[in-house]
Protein backbone atom coordinates (compact mmCIF):
# COMPACT_ATOMS: atom_id res chain seq x y z
CA UNK A 1 0.00 0.00 0.00
CA UNK A 2 2.89 1.86 0.99
CA UNK A 3 4.48 1.31 -2.35
CA UNK A 4 1.01 2.12 -4.32
CA UNK A 5 1.24 5.85 -2.51
CA UNK A 6 4.93 6.10 -3.81
CA UNK A 7 3.56 5.52 -7.37
CA UNK A 8 1.14 7.66 -7.31
CA UNK A 9 3.43 10.45 -6.15
CA UNK A 10 5.90 10.02 -8.78
CA UNK A 11 3.39 10.05 -11.79
CA UNK A 12 1.83 12.71 -9.81
CA UNK A 13 5.35 14.56 -10.41
CA UNK A 14 5.05 13.18 -13.74
CA UNK A 15 1.48 14.89 -15.09
CA UNK A 16 2.81 18.24 -13.36
CA UNK A 17 5.32 18.78 -15.78
CA UNK A 18 2.35 18.94 -18.04
CA UNK A 19 0.23 21.42 -15.82
CA UNK A 20 -1.40 23.52 -18.92
CA UNK A 21 -2.70 20.08 -20.52
CA UNK A 22 -3.54 18.80 -16.94
CA UNK A 23 -5.84 21.68 -16.37
CA UNK A 24 -7.53 21.70 -19.78
CA UNK A 25 -8.10 18.02 -19.57
CA UNK A 26 -9.20 17.97 -16.06
CA UNK A 27 -11.69 20.67 -17.74
CA UNK A 28 -13.10 18.49 -20.21
CA UNK A 29 -13.19 15.59 -17.89
CA UNK A 30 -15.68 17.97 -15.57
CA UNK A 31 -17.81 19.70 -18.52
CA UNK A 32 -18.30 16.35 -20.53
CA UNK A 33 -20.76 14.68 -18.46
CA UNK A 34 -22.99 17.31 -17.93
CA UNK A 35 -24.03 16.42 -21.76
CA UNK A 36 -25.46 13.65 -20.65
CA UNK A 37 -26.59 14.98 -17.51
CA UNK A 38 -28.27 17.28 -19.54
CA UNK A 39 -29.99 14.89 -21.44
CA UNK A 40 -30.84 13.22 -18.48
CA UNK A 41 -32.94 16.56 -17.57
CA UNK A 42 -34.59 16.93 -20.81
CA UNK A 43 -35.80 13.15 -20.30
CA UNK A 44 -37.15 13.60 -17.60
CA UNK A 45 -38.63 17.35 -18.31
CA UNK A 46 -40.52 15.33 -21.21
CA UNK A 47 -41.60 12.33 -19.39
CA UNK A 48 -42.05 13.46 -15.17
CA UNK A 49 -40.64 10.24 -14.19
CA UNK A 50 -40.15 6.48 -15.24
CA UNK A 51 -41.04 3.32 -14.23
CA UNK A 52 -41.77 5.18 -10.80
CA UNK A 53 -38.15 6.76 -10.57
CA UNK A 54 -38.10 10.90 -11.01
CA UNK A 55 -35.29 13.02 -12.34
CA UNK A 56 -33.74 13.33 -8.52
CA UNK A 57 -33.63 9.77 -7.46
CA UNK A 58 -32.36 9.00 -11.29
CA UNK A 59 -29.61 11.49 -10.55
CA UNK A 60 -28.70 10.17 -7.38
CA UNK A 61 -28.09 6.80 -9.97
CA UNK A 62 -26.41 8.66 -12.71
CA UNK A 63 -23.93 10.40 -9.80
CA UNK A 64 -23.06 7.10 -8.46
CA UNK A 65 -21.94 4.83 -11.36
CA UNK A 66 -20.15 8.31 -12.37
CA UNK A 67 -18.11 8.55 -9.58
CA UNK A 68 -17.42 4.99 -9.19
CA UNK A 69 -15.92 4.93 -13.18
CA UNK A 70 -13.64 8.20 -12.65
CA UNK A 71 -12.18 6.74 -9.56
CA UNK A 72 -11.61 3.70 -11.60
CA UNK A 73 -10.20 5.19 -14.41
CA UNK A 74 -7.97 7.31 -12.36
CA UNK A 75 -6.88 4.65 -10.55
CA UNK A 76 -6.82 1.28 -12.42
CA UNK A 77 -5.76 3.23 -15.53
CA UNK A 78 -3.15 0.86 -15.46
CA UNK A 79 -5.24 -2.11 -16.50
CA UNK A 80 -7.47 0.22 -18.72
CA UNK A 81 -4.05 1.43 -20.86
CA UNK A 82 -2.41 -2.26 -20.39
CA UNK A 83 -2.23 -3.09 -24.10
CA UNK A 84 0.31 -0.82 -24.55
CA UNK A 85 2.63 -1.92 -21.81
CA UNK A 86 2.29 -5.55 -23.44
CA UNK A 87 3.50 -3.95 -26.84
CA UNK A 88 6.51 -2.00 -26.09
CA UNK A 89 7.85 -4.27 -23.19
CA UNK A 90 7.65 -2.66 -20.36
CA UNK A 91 5.57 -5.96 -19.18
CA UNK A 92 8.86 -7.60 -19.33
CA UNK A 93 10.25 -5.08 -16.82
CA UNK A 94 7.57 -6.14 -14.22
CA UNK A 95 8.43 -9.63 -14.46
CA UNK A 96 11.57 -8.88 -13.14
CA UNK A 97 10.56 -6.62 -10.21
CA UNK A 98 10.00 -8.27 -6.88
CA UNK A 99 6.50 -7.46 -6.28
CA UNK A 100 3.01 -8.75 -7.38
CA UNK A 101 1.88 -7.57 -11.26
CA UNK A 102 -1.21 -6.34 -10.37
CA UNK A 103 0.20 -3.55 -7.82
CA UNK A 104 3.05 -3.04 -10.40
CA UNK A 105 0.37 -2.22 -13.60
CA UNK A 106 -1.72 -0.26 -10.72
CA UNK A 107 0.86 1.81 -10.18
CA UNK A 108 2.19 1.94 -14.16
CA UNK A 109 -0.70 4.66 -14.70
CA UNK A 110 -2.88 7.01 -13.15
CA UNK A 111 -5.13 9.07 -14.88
CA UNK A 112 -5.29 12.51 -12.50
CA UNK A 113 -7.57 14.43 -15.02
CA UNK A 114 -10.43 12.35 -13.84
CA UNK A 115 -11.00 14.38 -10.74
CA UNK A 116 -12.63 16.52 -13.22
CA UNK A 117 -15.18 14.27 -13.79
CA UNK A 118 -15.66 13.15 -10.18
CA UNK A 119 -16.04 16.63 -9.14
CA UNK A 120 -18.94 16.94 -11.53
CA UNK A 121 -20.36 13.65 -10.02
CA UNK A 122 -19.66 14.80 -6.17
CA UNK A 123 -21.70 17.82 -7.07
CA UNK A 124 -25.02 15.97 -8.69
CA UNK A 125 -24.46 13.76 -5.71
CA UNK A 126 -24.62 16.59 -3.20
CA UNK A 127 -27.45 18.53 -5.50
CA UNK A 128 -29.79 14.88 -5.52
CA UNK A 129 -29.56 14.42 -2.27
CA UNK A 130 -30.30 17.65 -0.99
CA UNK A 131 -33.07 17.54 -3.13
CA UNK A 132 -34.63 14.31 -1.78
CA UNK A 133 -36.55 13.82 1.36
CA UNK A 134 -34.14 10.71 2.49
CA UNK A 135 -33.93 9.66 5.87
CA UNK A 136 -30.49 9.60 6.76
CA UNK A 137 -28.98 6.82 8.96
CA UNK A 138 -25.59 5.85 9.60
CA UNK A 139 -26.22 2.56 7.51
CA UNK A 140 -27.66 4.22 4.82
CA UNK A 141 -24.57 6.58 4.75
CA UNK A 142 -22.49 3.51 5.42
CA UNK A 143 -24.00 1.53 2.26
CA UNK A 144 -23.77 4.93 0.14
CA UNK A 145 -19.67 4.97 0.62
CA UNK A 146 -19.34 1.44 -0.20
CA UNK A 147 -21.69 1.55 -3.41
CA UNK A 148 -19.25 3.56 -5.17
CA UNK A 149 -16.31 1.56 -3.47
CA UNK A 150 -17.86 -1.08 -4.75
CA UNK A 151 -18.59 0.43 -8.20
CA UNK A 152 -14.92 0.83 -8.48
CA UNK A 153 -14.48 -2.61 -7.97
CA UNK A 154 -16.13 -3.44 -10.66
CA UNK A 155 -15.06 -1.08 -13.57
CA UNK A 156 -11.49 -2.04 -12.05
CA UNK A 157 -12.20 -5.74 -12.69
CA UNK A 158 -13.67 -4.95 -16.27
CA UNK A 159 -10.46 -3.66 -17.38
CA UNK A 160 -8.14 -6.14 -15.62
CA UNK A 161 -10.71 -8.68 -18.03
CA UNK A 162 -9.44 -6.90 -20.87
CA UNK A 163 -6.07 -6.49 -20.01
CA UNK A 164 -5.68 -10.51 -19.48
CA UNK A 165 -7.24 -9.98 -23.18
CA UNK A 166 -3.78 -8.59 -24.31
CA UNK A 167 -1.73 -11.56 -23.12
CA UNK A 168 -3.81 -13.67 -25.92
CA UNK A 169 -4.82 -10.83 -28.31
CA UNK A 170 -3.61 -7.51 -29.12
CA UNK A 171 -6.83 -6.05 -31.19
CA UNK A 172 -10.43 -6.77 -30.39
CA UNK A 173 -10.40 -4.87 -26.77
CA UNK A 174 -13.25 -2.48 -27.68
CA UNK A 175 -15.23 -5.16 -26.72
CA UNK A 176 -14.13 -4.40 -23.09
CA UNK A 177 -15.80 -1.15 -23.94
CA UNK A 178 -19.09 -2.52 -24.34
CA UNK A 179 -18.78 -3.42 -20.52
CA UNK A 180 -16.89 -0.50 -19.05
CA UNK A 181 -18.66 2.53 -20.88
CA UNK A 182 -21.60 0.22 -21.91
CA UNK A 183 -21.79 -0.68 -18.69
CA UNK A 184 -21.52 2.91 -17.12
CA UNK A 185 -24.65 4.07 -19.59
CA UNK A 186 -27.01 1.58 -18.47
CA UNK A 187 -26.42 1.73 -14.72
CA UNK A 188 -26.34 5.35 -15.06
CA UNK A 189 -30.68 4.78 -15.10
CA UNK A 190 -32.28 2.21 -12.42
CA UNK A 191 -32.16 -0.92 -14.11
CA UNK A 192 -36.04 -1.93 -13.58
CA UNK A 193 -36.66 0.39 -17.02
CA UNK A 194 -34.85 -2.27 -19.03
CA UNK A 195 -35.67 -5.75 -20.17
CA UNK A 196 -35.40 -8.75 -17.96
CA UNK A 197 -32.02 -9.99 -19.47
CA UNK A 198 -30.70 -6.88 -19.24
CA UNK A 199 -31.36 -6.29 -15.73
CA UNK A 200 -30.62 -10.26 -15.54
CA UNK A 201 -27.35 -9.62 -16.96
CA UNK A 202 -26.11 -6.89 -14.86
CA UNK A 203 -27.06 -8.17 -11.81
CA UNK A 204 -25.62 -11.70 -11.58
CA UNK A 205 -22.90 -11.45 -14.56
CA UNK A 206 -21.54 -7.99 -13.96
CA UNK A 207 -23.09 -6.90 -11.30
CA UNK A 208 -23.94 -3.43 -11.70
CA UNK A 209 -27.45 -3.36 -10.34
CA UNK A 210 -25.78 -4.24 -7.11
CA UNK A 211 -23.77 -1.64 -6.87
CA UNK A 212 -26.40 0.99 -7.28
CA UNK A 213 -30.01 0.08 -8.01
CA UNK A 214 -30.70 -2.57 -5.61
CA UNK A 215 -28.94 -0.71 -2.82
CA UNK A 216 -30.81 2.46 -3.63
CA UNK A 217 -33.69 0.78 -3.01
CA UNK A 218 -33.13 1.00 0.15
CA UNK A 219 -31.94 4.34 0.45
CA UNK A 220 -34.47 5.70 -1.07
CA UNK A 221 -37.02 3.12 1.01
CA UNK A 222 -38.84 1.60 -1.94
CA UNK A 223 -37.99 -1.94 -0.47
CA UNK A 224 -40.52 -4.32 1.02
CA UNK A 225 -39.56 -6.59 3.31
CA UNK A 226 -35.78 -7.44 4.68
CA UNK A 227 -34.07 -4.63 3.66
CA UNK A 228 -29.99 -6.78 4.28
CA UNK A 229 -29.69 -8.02 0.66
CA UNK A 230 -30.54 -4.79 -0.24
CA UNK A 231 -27.48 -3.32 2.02
CA UNK A 232 -25.24 -6.39 1.49
CA UNK A 233 -25.61 -5.89 -2.44
CA UNK A 234 -22.67 -3.97 -3.06
CA UNK A 235 -20.40 -6.65 -1.77
CA UNK A 236 -21.39 -8.62 -4.72
CA UNK A 237 -18.69 -6.02 -6.57
CA UNK A 238 -15.94 -6.45 -4.78
CA UNK A 239 -16.82 -10.49 -4.91
CA UNK A 240 -16.49 -9.29 -8.92
CA UNK A 241 -12.97 -9.07 -8.45
CA UNK A 242 -11.95 -12.66 -7.56
CA UNK A 243 -12.68 -14.20 -11.11
CA UNK A 244 -10.72 -11.06 -13.02
CA UNK A 245 -7.93 -11.80 -10.97
CA UNK A 246 -8.11 -15.61 -11.92
CA UNK A 247 -8.30 -14.39 -15.11
CA UNK A 248 -5.45 -12.22 -14.85
CA UNK A 249 -3.47 -15.01 -13.20
CA UNK A 250 -3.58 -17.09 -16.11
CA UNK A 251 -2.99 -14.70 -18.80
CA UNK A 252 0.32 -13.62 -16.97
CA UNK A 253 0.99 -17.44 -16.69
CA UNK A 254 -0.10 -17.59 -20.93
CA UNK A 255 2.36 -14.73 -21.63
CA UNK A 256 5.30 -16.13 -19.80
CA UNK A 257 4.88 -19.65 -21.29
CA UNK A 258 4.49 -18.01 -25.17
CA UNK A 259 6.23 -14.76 -24.97
CA UNK A 260 5.03 -12.33 -27.73
CA UNK B 1 25.56 -20.17 -10.00
CA UNK B 2 24.31 -20.26 -13.40
CA UNK B 3 23.68 -23.93 -14.53
CA UNK B 4 21.56 -23.94 -17.79
CA UNK B 5 20.50 -27.82 -18.47
CA UNK B 6 18.80 -28.32 -22.13
CA UNK B 7 16.86 -25.66 -22.52
CA UNK B 8 14.65 -25.50 -25.55
CA UNK B 9 11.93 -23.00 -26.42
CA UNK B 10 9.50 -22.85 -29.54
CA UNK B 11 7.77 -20.04 -30.44
CA UNK B 12 4.56 -20.48 -32.89
CA UNK B 13 4.32 -17.77 -35.62
CA UNK B 14 1.42 -17.06 -37.77
CA UNK B 15 2.23 -17.39 -41.38
CA UNK B 16 1.24 -14.29 -43.38
CA UNK B 17 0.88 -14.94 -47.10
CA UNK B 18 0.54 -11.93 -49.27
CA UNK B 19 -2.82 -10.44 -51.27
CA UNK B 20 -5.88 -9.88 -49.97
CA UNK B 21 -7.42 -12.84 -49.91
CA UNK B 22 -4.92 -14.44 -47.74
CA UNK B 23 -5.42 -11.53 -45.50
CA UNK B 24 -9.49 -11.88 -45.28
CA UNK B 25 -8.88 -15.96 -44.82
CA UNK B 26 -6.76 -15.44 -41.83
CA UNK B 27 -9.05 -13.59 -40.13
CA UNK B 28 -10.89 -16.94 -39.24
CA UNK B 29 -8.14 -19.87 -39.97
CA UNK B 30 -4.56 -18.79 -39.02
CA UNK B 31 -1.45 -21.47 -40.01
CA UNK B 32 1.32 -21.18 -37.37
CA UNK B 33 4.91 -22.35 -38.30
CA UNK B 34 7.10 -23.19 -35.53
CA UNK B 35 10.04 -21.23 -34.83
CA UNK B 36 12.52 -22.87 -32.09
CA UNK B 37 14.13 -20.06 -30.79
CA UNK B 38 16.26 -21.87 -28.19
CA UNK B 39 17.66 -25.52 -29.21
CA UNK B 40 18.88 -27.51 -26.30
CA UNK B 41 20.77 -25.08 -24.88
CA UNK B 42 23.61 -25.80 -21.77
CA UNK B 43 25.88 -23.62 -20.08
CA UNK B 44 27.09 -23.13 -16.53
CA UNK B 45 28.48 -19.59 -15.03
CA UNK B 46 30.66 -19.82 -12.35
CA UNK B 47 30.59 -16.55 -9.52
CA UNK B 48 31.92 -13.65 -10.47
CA UNK B 49 32.48 -14.37 -14.37
CA UNK B 50 32.07 -11.62 -16.97
CA UNK B 51 30.36 -13.77 -19.62
CA UNK B 52 29.64 -11.98 -23.82
CA UNK B 53 26.53 -13.69 -24.73
CA UNK B 54 26.70 -12.87 -28.36
CA UNK B 55 24.92 -14.19 -32.00
CA UNK B 56 23.53 -12.89 -35.01
CA UNK B 57 19.82 -11.05 -34.67
CA UNK B 58 17.42 -13.28 -34.01
CA UNK B 59 19.82 -16.32 -32.76
CA UNK B 60 17.80 -16.39 -29.45
CA UNK B 61 20.34 -14.00 -27.22
CA UNK B 62 17.44 -12.10 -26.18
CA UNK B 63 15.15 -15.18 -25.59
CA UNK B 64 17.53 -16.55 -23.33
CA UNK B 65 18.04 -13.83 -21.32
CA UNK B 66 14.25 -13.59 -20.52
CA UNK B 67 14.48 -17.25 -19.73
CA UNK B 68 17.34 -16.60 -17.20
CA UNK B 69 15.69 -13.62 -15.38
CA UNK B 70 12.77 -15.49 -15.03
CA UNK B 71 10.15 -13.89 -17.53
CA UNK B 72 9.91 -16.64 -19.99
CA UNK B 73 9.20 -20.23 -19.06
CA UNK B 74 11.41 -22.75 -21.80
CA UNK B 75 9.27 -25.66 -22.91
CA UNK B 76 12.03 -27.78 -21.62
CA UNK B 77 14.92 -28.03 -19.89
CA UNK B 78 16.11 -26.93 -16.07
CA UNK B 79 17.91 -23.86 -15.31
CA UNK B 80 18.83 -23.02 -11.77
CA UNK B 81 20.29 -19.70 -10.92
CA UNK B 82 21.67 -19.70 -7.09
CA UNK B 83 19.43 -22.44 -6.09
CA UNK B 84 16.02 -20.96 -7.68
CA UNK B 85 14.48 -21.83 -10.83
CA UNK B 86 13.75 -18.26 -12.32
CA UNK B 87 10.38 -18.99 -13.53
CA UNK B 88 8.88 -20.92 -10.31
CA UNK B 89 10.30 -18.39 -7.59
CA UNK B 90 9.87 -15.42 -9.63
CA UNK B 91 9.50 -12.77 -6.19
CA UNK B 92 12.10 -14.51 -4.55
CA UNK B 93 14.82 -14.93 -7.31
CA UNK B 94 13.96 -11.61 -8.61
CA UNK B 95 15.57 -9.74 -5.77
CA UNK B 96 18.85 -10.98 -6.33
CA UNK B 97 19.13 -9.80 -9.92
CA UNK B 98 19.55 -6.57 -12.17
CA UNK B 99 18.57 -6.54 -15.58
CA UNK B 100 18.93 -3.90 -18.05
CA UNK B 101 17.38 -3.90 -21.47
CA UNK B 102 19.40 -0.79 -23.49
CA UNK B 103 16.05 -0.51 -25.81
CA UNK B 104 13.94 0.46 -23.35
CA UNK B 105 14.02 2.44 -19.94
CA UNK B 106 13.37 1.21 -16.65
CA UNK B 107 13.49 5.10 -15.45
CA UNK B 108 10.51 7.45 -14.90
CA UNK B 109 10.41 9.72 -18.21
CA UNK B 110 9.66 12.59 -16.71
CA UNK B 111 10.42 12.72 -13.13
CA UNK B 112 14.33 13.54 -11.53
CA UNK B 113 16.36 10.86 -12.07
CA UNK B 114 16.61 10.81 -8.12
CA UNK B 115 12.98 10.04 -7.53
CA UNK B 116 13.11 6.92 -10.06
CA UNK B 117 16.22 5.32 -7.65
CA UNK B 118 13.75 6.12 -4.59
CA UNK B 119 11.13 4.21 -5.93
CA UNK B 120 12.71 1.55 -7.00
CA UNK B 121 14.46 1.51 -4.11
CA UNK B 122 11.17 1.18 -2.36
CA UNK B 123 10.11 -1.68 -4.88
CA UNK B 124 12.87 -3.61 -3.66
CA UNK B 125 12.77 -2.84 -0.39
CA UNK B 126 16.81 -1.95 0.35
CA UNK B 127 17.33 -0.52 3.73
CA UNK B 128 18.07 2.62 4.22
CA UNK B 129 21.29 2.43 4.36
CA UNK B 130 22.28 -0.21 1.92
CA UNK B 131 20.62 2.13 -0.63
CA UNK B 132 23.23 4.99 0.71
CA UNK B 133 25.96 3.41 0.40
CA UNK B 134 25.23 2.25 -2.70
CA UNK B 135 23.81 5.29 -4.23
CA UNK B 136 27.18 6.82 -3.28
CA UNK B 137 29.23 4.40 -4.94
CA UNK B 138 27.20 4.45 -8.07
CA UNK B 139 26.99 8.21 -8.27
CA UNK B 140 31.09 8.65 -7.56
CA UNK B 141 31.76 5.96 -9.80
CA UNK B 142 29.24 6.14 -12.66
CA UNK B 143 29.92 10.09 -12.26
CA UNK B 144 25.97 11.23 -11.55
CA UNK B 145 26.50 14.15 -9.80
CA UNK B 146 25.53 16.48 -12.74
CA UNK B 147 22.45 14.17 -13.68
CA UNK B 148 21.09 13.21 -10.53
CA UNK B 149 18.68 16.18 -10.62
CA UNK B 150 17.32 16.29 -14.05
CA UNK B 151 14.59 14.80 -15.77
CA UNK B 152 15.39 11.93 -18.05
CA UNK B 153 13.49 12.91 -20.58
CA UNK B 154 16.57 15.47 -20.76
CA UNK B 155 19.67 13.34 -20.62
CA UNK B 156 21.61 12.15 -23.53
CA UNK B 157 21.43 8.25 -24.07
CA UNK B 158 24.59 8.05 -22.70
CA UNK B 159 23.65 10.26 -19.12
CA UNK B 160 20.34 7.96 -19.20
CA UNK B 161 22.58 4.33 -19.77
CA UNK B 162 24.78 5.16 -16.63
CA UNK B 163 21.82 6.19 -15.06
CA UNK B 164 20.03 2.51 -16.02
CA UNK B 165 22.77 0.83 -15.38
CA UNK B 166 22.84 2.36 -11.79
CA UNK B 167 19.47 1.95 -11.38
CA UNK B 168 19.92 -2.06 -11.90
CA UNK B 169 22.05 -2.29 -9.32
CA UNK B 170 20.46 -0.14 -6.17
CA UNK B 171 19.56 -3.58 -4.69
CA UNK B 172 22.93 -5.17 -5.00
CA UNK B 173 22.27 -7.78 -7.12
CA UNK B 174 24.61 -11.12 -7.52
CA UNK B 175 23.88 -11.55 -11.35
CA UNK B 176 23.72 -8.67 -13.95
CA UNK B 177 21.82 -8.96 -16.96
CA UNK B 178 23.15 -6.87 -19.55
CA UNK B 179 20.93 -6.48 -22.98
CA UNK B 180 23.04 -4.75 -25.41
CA UNK B 181 24.09 -1.52 -23.09
CA UNK B 182 26.17 0.43 -25.04
CA UNK B 183 23.68 0.09 -28.45
CA UNK B 184 23.74 3.53 -29.63
CA UNK B 185 26.23 4.89 -27.52
CA UNK B 186 29.61 7.00 -28.46
CA UNK B 187 32.98 5.59 -27.92
CA UNK B 188 33.45 8.24 -24.86
CA UNK B 189 30.56 6.50 -23.24
CA UNK B 190 30.94 3.08 -24.17
CA UNK B 191 34.46 3.05 -22.61
CA UNK B 192 32.79 4.45 -19.46
CA UNK B 193 30.34 2.26 -19.19
CA UNK B 194 32.84 -1.11 -19.81
CA UNK B 195 35.03 0.74 -17.27
CA UNK B 196 32.02 0.38 -14.78
CA UNK B 197 30.82 -3.26 -15.81
CA UNK B 198 34.69 -4.06 -14.72
CA UNK B 199 34.62 -1.97 -11.47
CA UNK B 200 31.43 -3.50 -10.17
CA UNK B 201 32.71 -7.00 -11.21
CA UNK B 202 35.94 -6.79 -9.71
CA UNK B 203 35.22 -4.72 -6.49
CA UNK B 204 31.78 -6.45 -5.78
CA UNK B 205 31.95 -9.46 -7.49
CA UNK B 206 28.76 -9.46 -9.23
CA UNK B 207 28.31 -11.78 -12.10
CA UNK B 208 28.09 -10.23 -15.37
CA UNK B 209 25.60 -11.91 -18.61
CA UNK B 210 25.68 -9.40 -20.96
CA UNK B 211 25.08 -9.44 -25.06
CA UNK B 212 26.34 -6.71 -27.58
CA UNK B 213 26.63 -6.87 -31.16
CA UNK B 214 29.92 -4.76 -30.24
CA UNK B 215 33.05 -7.22 -30.10
CA UNK B 216 34.96 -4.19 -28.17
CA UNK B 217 32.78 -4.44 -25.78
CA UNK B 218 33.58 -8.26 -25.36
CA UNK B 219 37.30 -7.81 -26.01
CA UNK B 220 37.24 -4.92 -23.00
CA UNK B 221 35.13 -6.99 -20.43
CA UNK B 222 34.58 -10.87 -20.95
CA UNK B 223 36.92 -13.40 -20.64
CA UNK B 224 34.48 -15.91 -22.02
CA UNK B 225 32.05 -16.10 -24.57
CA UNK B 226 29.33 -18.18 -25.73
CA UNK B 227 28.25 -17.91 -29.38
CA UNK B 228 24.50 -18.99 -30.25
CA UNK B 229 22.91 -19.05 -33.84
CA UNK B 230 19.57 -19.74 -34.50
CA UNK B 231 18.91 -21.09 -31.27
CA UNK B 232 21.70 -23.78 -30.48
CA UNK B 233 24.51 -23.28 -28.97
CA UNK B 234 27.99 -23.20 -31.04
CA UNK B 235 30.66 -22.11 -28.98
CA UNK B 236 31.66 -21.61 -25.24
CA UNK B 237 35.11 -20.83 -24.59
CA UNK B 238 37.66 -17.83 -24.27
CA UNK B 239 38.37 -15.06 -26.21
CA UNK B 240 41.90 -16.19 -26.75
CA UNK B 241 40.97 -19.94 -27.88
CA UNK B 242 38.66 -17.84 -30.79
CA UNK B 243 41.78 -16.05 -31.60
CA UNK B 244 44.24 -19.01 -31.72
CA UNK B 245 41.61 -20.82 -34.10
CA UNK B 246 41.01 -18.05 -36.52
CA UNK B 247 43.97 -15.10 -35.66
CA UNK B 248 46.73 -17.27 -37.63
CA UNK B 249 46.04 -15.11 -40.52
CA UNK B 250 48.26 -11.82 -40.57
CA UNK B 251 48.23 -9.17 -42.62
CA UNK B 252 51.75 -7.45 -43.37
CA UNK B 253 52.04 -4.09 -44.62
CA UNK B 254 55.78 -3.27 -46.24
CA UNK B 255 57.00 -0.15 -46.87
CA UNK B 256 60.21 0.23 -49.11
CA UNK B 257 62.20 2.52 -51.47
CA UNK B 258 60.95 2.20 -54.73
CA UNK B 259 60.88 -1.00 -56.62
CA UNK B 260 59.41 -1.87 -59.84
CA UNK B 261 59.48 -5.46 -59.90
CA UNK B 262 56.56 -6.71 -57.66
CA UNK B 263 57.05 -8.96 -54.16
CA UNK B 264 57.31 -12.90 -54.53
CA UNK B 265 57.10 -14.04 -51.05
CA UNK B 266 56.22 -18.49 -51.12
CA UNK B 267 53.29 -18.75 -48.45
CA UNK B 268 52.33 -15.50 -48.54
CA UNK B 269 49.32 -14.17 -50.75
CA UNK B 270 49.95 -10.82 -52.04
CA UNK B 271 46.86 -8.82 -51.00
CA UNK B 272 48.25 -4.79 -53.14
CA UNK B 273 51.09 -4.12 -54.34
CA UNK B 274 52.69 -0.61 -55.61
CA UNK B 275 56.50 0.72 -55.78
CA UNK B 276 56.80 1.74 -52.59
CA UNK B 277 54.03 -0.25 -50.48
CA UNK B 278 52.86 -3.98 -50.33
CA UNK B 279 50.13 -5.84 -48.45
CA UNK B 280 50.50 -9.08 -47.60
CA UNK B 281 48.62 -11.68 -46.28
CA UNK B 282 49.83 -15.08 -44.48
CA UNK B 283 48.54 -17.69 -42.48
CA UNK B 284 50.89 -18.49 -39.54
CA UNK B 285 50.20 -21.98 -39.34
CA UNK B 286 51.80 -22.41 -42.98
CA UNK B 287 54.82 -20.73 -43.00
CA UNK B 288 56.49 -18.81 -40.39
CA UNK B 289 56.54 -14.71 -40.30
CA UNK B 290 60.42 -15.23 -39.95
CA UNK B 291 60.73 -17.00 -43.10
CA UNK B 292 58.27 -14.07 -44.93
CA UNK B 293 60.42 -10.75 -43.25
CA UNK B 294 63.32 -12.49 -44.34
CA UNK B 295 62.33 -13.36 -47.79
CA UNK B 296 60.45 -9.46 -47.89
CA UNK B 297 63.73 -7.80 -46.43
CA UNK B 298 66.15 -10.18 -49.41
CA UNK B 299 63.91 -8.29 -52.21
CA UNK B 300 63.18 -4.64 -51.04
CA UNK B 301 65.24 -2.27 -49.10
CA UNK B 302 62.79 -1.93 -46.27
CA UNK B 303 61.79 1.67 -44.52
CA UNK B 304 59.04 0.33 -41.91
CA UNK B 305 56.66 -3.10 -41.89
CA UNK B 306 53.58 -3.43 -39.57
CA UNK B 307 52.18 -6.90 -38.66
CA UNK B 308 48.32 -6.74 -38.19
CA UNK B 309 45.89 -9.14 -36.46
CA UNK B 310 42.61 -9.15 -37.54
CA UNK B 311 40.22 -7.56 -35.38
CA UNK B 312 38.27 -10.23 -32.95
CA UNK B 313 35.17 -8.90 -35.24
CA UNK B 314 36.23 -10.37 -38.29
CA UNK B 315 36.84 -13.38 -36.45
CA UNK B 316 33.60 -13.59 -35.35
CA UNK B 317 32.34 -13.49 -38.65
CA UNK B 318 34.30 -16.75 -39.61
CA UNK B 319 32.82 -17.79 -36.57
CA UNK B 320 29.26 -17.45 -38.02
CA UNK B 321 30.51 -18.46 -41.55
CA UNK B 322 31.84 -21.78 -39.97
CA UNK B 323 28.64 -22.43 -38.83
CA UNK B 324 26.81 -21.13 -41.35
CA UNK B 325 24.70 -18.83 -39.65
Amino acid sequence: MRLYWKYIVILFKSQMQYRTSFWLLTLGQFLVPFSVFAGLYFLFERFGQIQGWNFQEVALCFSIIHMAFAISECFARGFDSFSGMVVNGEFDRVLVRPRSTVLQVLGSKFEFTRVGRLAQSTLVLIWAISQLPIEWTMLKAITLFFMVISGFFIFAGIFMLAAAMCFWTIQGLEVANIFTDGGKEMAQYPLNIYQKWVTRFFTFIIPFGCVNYLPLLYILDKTTGNDLPYILAPAAGIVFIAPCMLVWRVGVRHYRSTGS
Amino acid sequence: MITINGISKTYQVAKRSSGIGQAFKSLFHREYTDVEALNDISFTVKPGEIVGYIGPNGAGKSTTIKVMSGILVPDSGSCTIMGYTPWKDRVAYVRNIGVVFGQRSQLWWDVPVIDSFELLRDIYKVPEQEYKANLALLTETLELQDIIGMPVRQLSLGQRMRCEIAASLLHSPSILFLDEPTIGLDAASKIAVRRFIRTINEEKGVTVILTTHDMNDIEALAQRIILIGKGKLLYDGSIDAIRNQFGTRKTIIALYRQQEAPLKIAGAVLESWSPERAVLSVDTEQVLISEVLISISQQVELIDIIIDTPPIEDMIIQLYKEHQI
